[in-house]
């Protein structure tokens, strides 16, 4: 009880880190920490108040052998309806005071209107990657979401659409918001607002099946120069390497193309993550690992290796297919 | 008053009859019971061997999470432990052992000779301990299309669509149905009976504001037992029609809902808890003025709480919904109904403050386990304010906070009285006092793991830990929490298997309890312990709610003063 005591006091330097509540960046994860700093307070205070009542109790009151009335029963008390009264009253003030604090900024995230130089992100949720796709732009990409820095002066928040393509998901990124659920047949929003460039961590907080663990967030804030550019990279379509034919066509004539689209080629497939820019992210396997060529090529041979319970299956290619689709994947920048 | 119609119960000496020597007798005699005390302890018996069984399941699990990326269990293997710990824990734990302890001690409170339907009671039992081994037999029994034999990996609350044919092929979660659909009607039967006991049963002079409390709570908890378990039964039969005869109440792939699961689950979900915690009360309301040497302060104060909590506690499920997307005018209604559960809640704490306040305290084992129950409660209590705050809970929920925060209630508050339930009524069960020394070793030890586990597990959901994941990544800083989280897990065992060894060795070696041994004032002390086949010999008739306070002392009865 002393470090649940602790805990909600001075808030120390260990309860900061790349994913801490209590570490907001942006409006409605400030709206939240504020809203909490005030909840933690008053929680405080009645936990003090009531546990140092029951410990002078617990003392005062106890059982002495050596008391010469030891043996005697105390006086009966039955109760007062006076005392119950005030320690019903007070609480309801309490709780009035709560829920007015509470209400007030549930709609100020939730009834927020939103700016004309906001940034549209559809977000599906898929077991066990997410998809981005932003229609204004008519960019797709996967597992990496790239958003503008939004200026207090000039907002350019991001507002993501959200479903899911089969279980129930949760878009959960502290720094930046609180969760929002990502369930099939339903559409939700929510908006984040990041005030300064930097990668904000985070990953699928609703049980979504046997990798849930392994469906991580990553958002990137970028300056608008940064986003401006990654946009239009991210709209160029692939073009074909001469150093990567031998890869290509391995990759165009199995199974990959069912699953995985390529813009440009064939490879049309909706199930699994767009790969037309998989070399510009930093990560593969949802964040799980960095992305390099030995890493890609572990993760094509047999994607359980990092990923048990993942739904790509094992590629089965012989040693030099995979050597050249990796090769090729490592050009799609 | 007393010297009119006494207590005359307690002049009977009449011993039990002799026990049948041969296996077979005694078996049989457990078996084919309708007696509410053997029902009460099969209840009982059963609740801890699935204590331990899912207790296990968490050492598991805390041995995987102690360090990041650990390969200690796979995921599949994680997913089936914290599906199994939670059913296990929720259905064939927390239910049963407290329908044991209510089947136990009511009739004996209120001075009855057995439940009003014994048939109905010992099928109850019956019913609801087949389902408990479905479920494991899954284990065996699941291999279906998936392969080898597989338990439920969906979780607890098995959100749609994850329970579909599509993403749970085989046939782990049909024995999750029907295992929660078989524990449903056992428990619905069980509360038939305790709310027909309690308006049918009680003897002359016991007028409802005489009950004593634990009666009262248990009235609360059966009159809420019909109205939530229903809708969770009825959902698993809309979940069995999803899956084999193509309804498609959840099936999202065919315009079905998962938000309609959610609410069927939760209206079920969050009573639950209180069906859970209203038993652990009504010990406390027994223990605490006992061990205090007072009468419980407050009576109707602490009735009419205890009926506020069933009522309200029927309109808050959407609270474990804020980031559904119900949108500000749903969550604003369910964060308002959550708070005000805070305010019966914190009447009944200040009642028991004030029941200590002024008496004579005995620190006993179970007196130990009330007063940490005090403590944690309010903690837990406190911890459920901050979540009940949607915008909190869009940080908090489905983080480790949440799962700290339950496990306050659910160890922190329930189990803690349960073991206080232990020491304090296992002499009448078994006319022999567990070891106050072990007990006192079980206390601290306990206490100790239980605050190294669960108040340090609150830090990683604030540091951005989702529950339910088998293995995490190691630059969140979540390392060091993790590991002392689990190193309290230990301890905990090793508190709990002191427990098992005291009612154990005590049950053969204790020292003998004799009809009264705590000095207390209702009717179950008032004959032996254990009580004989009837209970009394003569029914007893009362005047007050404490009724052996009046035959102790005859120049001050309670009735005095109600």
């Amino acid at each position: 009880m002393l470090i649940y005591a602790a805990m909600r006091t001075n808030l120390p330097d260990v309860i900061h880190g790349p994913t801490s509540i209590f570490s907001p960046a942006g409006t409605p994860a400030h709206l939240v920490f504020g809203l909490s700093q005030l909840i933690l307070s008053i929680t405080l205070i009645i936990f003090v108040l009531v546990a140092g009542l029951l410990c002078f109790a617990l003392i005062r009151y106890r059982h002495r052998p050596e008391d010469p009335q030891a043996l005697r029963e105390p006086a009966q008390i039955y109760g007062s309806n006076q005392i119950e009264l005030s320690w019903t009253v007070v609480p309801i003030l309490i709780v009035v005071m709560l829920f007015l604090a509470t209400a007030r900024v549930i709609y100020t995230t939730e009834h927020a209107s939103k700016p004309s130089e906001a940034v549209d992100v559809t977000v599906i949720g898929h077991q066990f990657w997410w998809e981005y796709r932003y229609p204004k732009y008519d960019v797709v990409t996967a597992n990496e979401l790239h958003i503008p820095v939004s200026d207090r002066t000039h907002p350019t928040p991001a507002y993501l659409t959200m479903s899911s393509a089969d279980t129930n998901h949760s878009f959960w990124v502290p720094r930046l918001a609180g969760k929002m659920d990502v369930i099939p047949n339903q559409v939700n929003t929510m908006w984040i607002d990041p005030p300064s460039a930097g990668l904000y961590l985070g990953q699928c907080a609703q049980f979504c099946g046997t990798q849930h663990a392994k469906m991580l967030l990553r958002v990137y804030a970028d300056t608008p120069e940064q986003f401006k550019a990654w946009i239009e990279q991210q709209q160029k379509t692939s073009v074909q390497n001469p150093g990567a034919m031998a890869g290509e066509q391995v990759f165009l004539h199995n199974a990959c193309i069912s699953c995985h689209t390529v813009a440009g080629t064939a490879a049309a497939g909706r199930f699994g993550p767009d790969l037309t820019h998989v070399a510009s992210r930093d990560t593969l396997a949802s964040g799980s690992v960095p992305n390099t060529p030995a890493n890609l090529r572990a993760f094509v041979a047999d994607p359980a290796h990092f990923k048990p319970g993942a739904l790509m299956p094992p590629m089965h290619l012989n040693k030099q297919d995979l050597d050249a689709v990796t090769v090729y994947l490592a050009t799609l920048k | 008053m007393a010297a009119t119609t006494p207590v005359v119960a307690i002049l009977d000496e009449t011993t039990p009859a002799a026990p049948s020597s041969s296996v077979a007798q005694v078996l049989h005699a457990w078996l084919t019971t309708t007696d509410h005390k053997k029902i009460g302890m099969l209840y009982i018996g059963y609740a801890l061997l699935f204590l331990v069984v899912a207790g296990f399941e968490a050492i598991l699990m805390r041995i995987q999470l102690a360090l990041p990326n650990n390969h200690f269990v796979s995921p599949q293997v994680f997913n089936q432990l914290f599906t199994m710990h939670g059913t296990t824990m929720v259905f064939f734990v927390g239910m049963p052992i407290l329908f044991g302890f209510g089947n136990y001690l009511i009739p004996l409170m209120i001075g009855a000779r057995d439940m009003a339907f014994p048939r109905l009671n010992a099928f109850g039992f019956w019913i609801s301990a087949f389902g408990g081994l479905l479920l494991y037999f899954s284990y065996l029994g699941a291999p279906g299309l998936a392969g080898a034999g597989s338990a439920p990996d969906v979780g607890w609350w098995a959100y749609a669509p994850l329970t579909a044919q599509a993403f749970s092929p085989g046939h782990s979660t049909d024995y999750w149905t029907l295992s929660i659909l078989l524990s449903g009607v056992g428990s619905i039967a069980t509360a038939v009976n305790i709310v027909t006991t309690v308006v049918c049963m009680r003897c002359p002079g016991m007028k409802l504001n005489r009950m004593p409390l634990l009666v009262w709570l248990y009235l609360v908890t059966g009159m809420m037992v019909f109205v939530v378990v229903s809708p969770l039964t009825a959902a698993q039969i809309m979940l069995m029609l999803d899956r084999y005869v193509g309804s498609h109440f959840f099936d999202t792939q065919a315009g079905g809902s998962a938000v309609l699961w959610m609410h069927f689950f939760w209206i079920f979900g969050h009573p639950e808890v209180y069906v859970l915690i209203l038993p652990a009360f009504a010990f406390a309301n027994e223990i605490i003025p006992v061990f205090s040497r007072k009468a419980i302060f407050g009576y109707p104060a602490m009735v009419a709480a205890s009926i506020a909590i069933g009522f309200v506690s029927l309109s808050v499920w959407a609270h474990h919904m804020f980031t559904v997307g119900m949108g500000p005018g749903a969550n604003t209604f369910f964060v308002l109904s959550t708070m005000i559960i805070a305010i019966p809640t914190g009447i009944k704490i200040f009642n028991w403050l004030a029941t200590i306040w002024g008496g004579k305290i005995h620190f006993t084992a179970s007196m130990k386990f009330a007063v940490g129950f005090l403590f944690q409660f309010l903690a837990a209590g406190l911890t459920g304010i901050m979540l009940s705050a949607a915008p909190f809970d869009w940080q908090l929920g489905n983080s480790y906070f949440v799962v700290a925060h339950f496990h306050y209630v659910l160890v922190g508050a329930i189990l803690f009285m349960l073991f206080s339930a232990f020491y304090y009524w296992y002499p009448k069960m078994t006319g022999r006092l567990l070891s106050e020394k072990l007990g006192t070793w079980h206390f601290w030890l306990f206490l100790i793991g239980f605050h190294l586990t669960f108040d340090l597990m609150h830090i990683p959901g604030i540091l951005g830990m989702p529950r339910r994941v088998y293995t995490y990544e190691a630059d969140r800083g979540w390392m060091l929490w993790n590991l002392l989280v689990s190193s309290g897990a230990i301890i905990q065992t090793i508190g709990t298997l002191l427990f098992v060894y005291n009612l154990i060795w005590s049950y053969f070696k204790g020292p003998v309890a004799g009809a009264d041994p705590w000095d207390a004032w209702t009717l179950e002390w008032s004959t032996t312990s254990p009580p004989p086949d009837y209970n009394f010999a003569v029914i007893p008739a009362v005047e007050s709610r404490r009724p052996l306070w009046d035959l102790k002392h005859p120049e001050d009865p309670d009735g005095n003063y109600e």
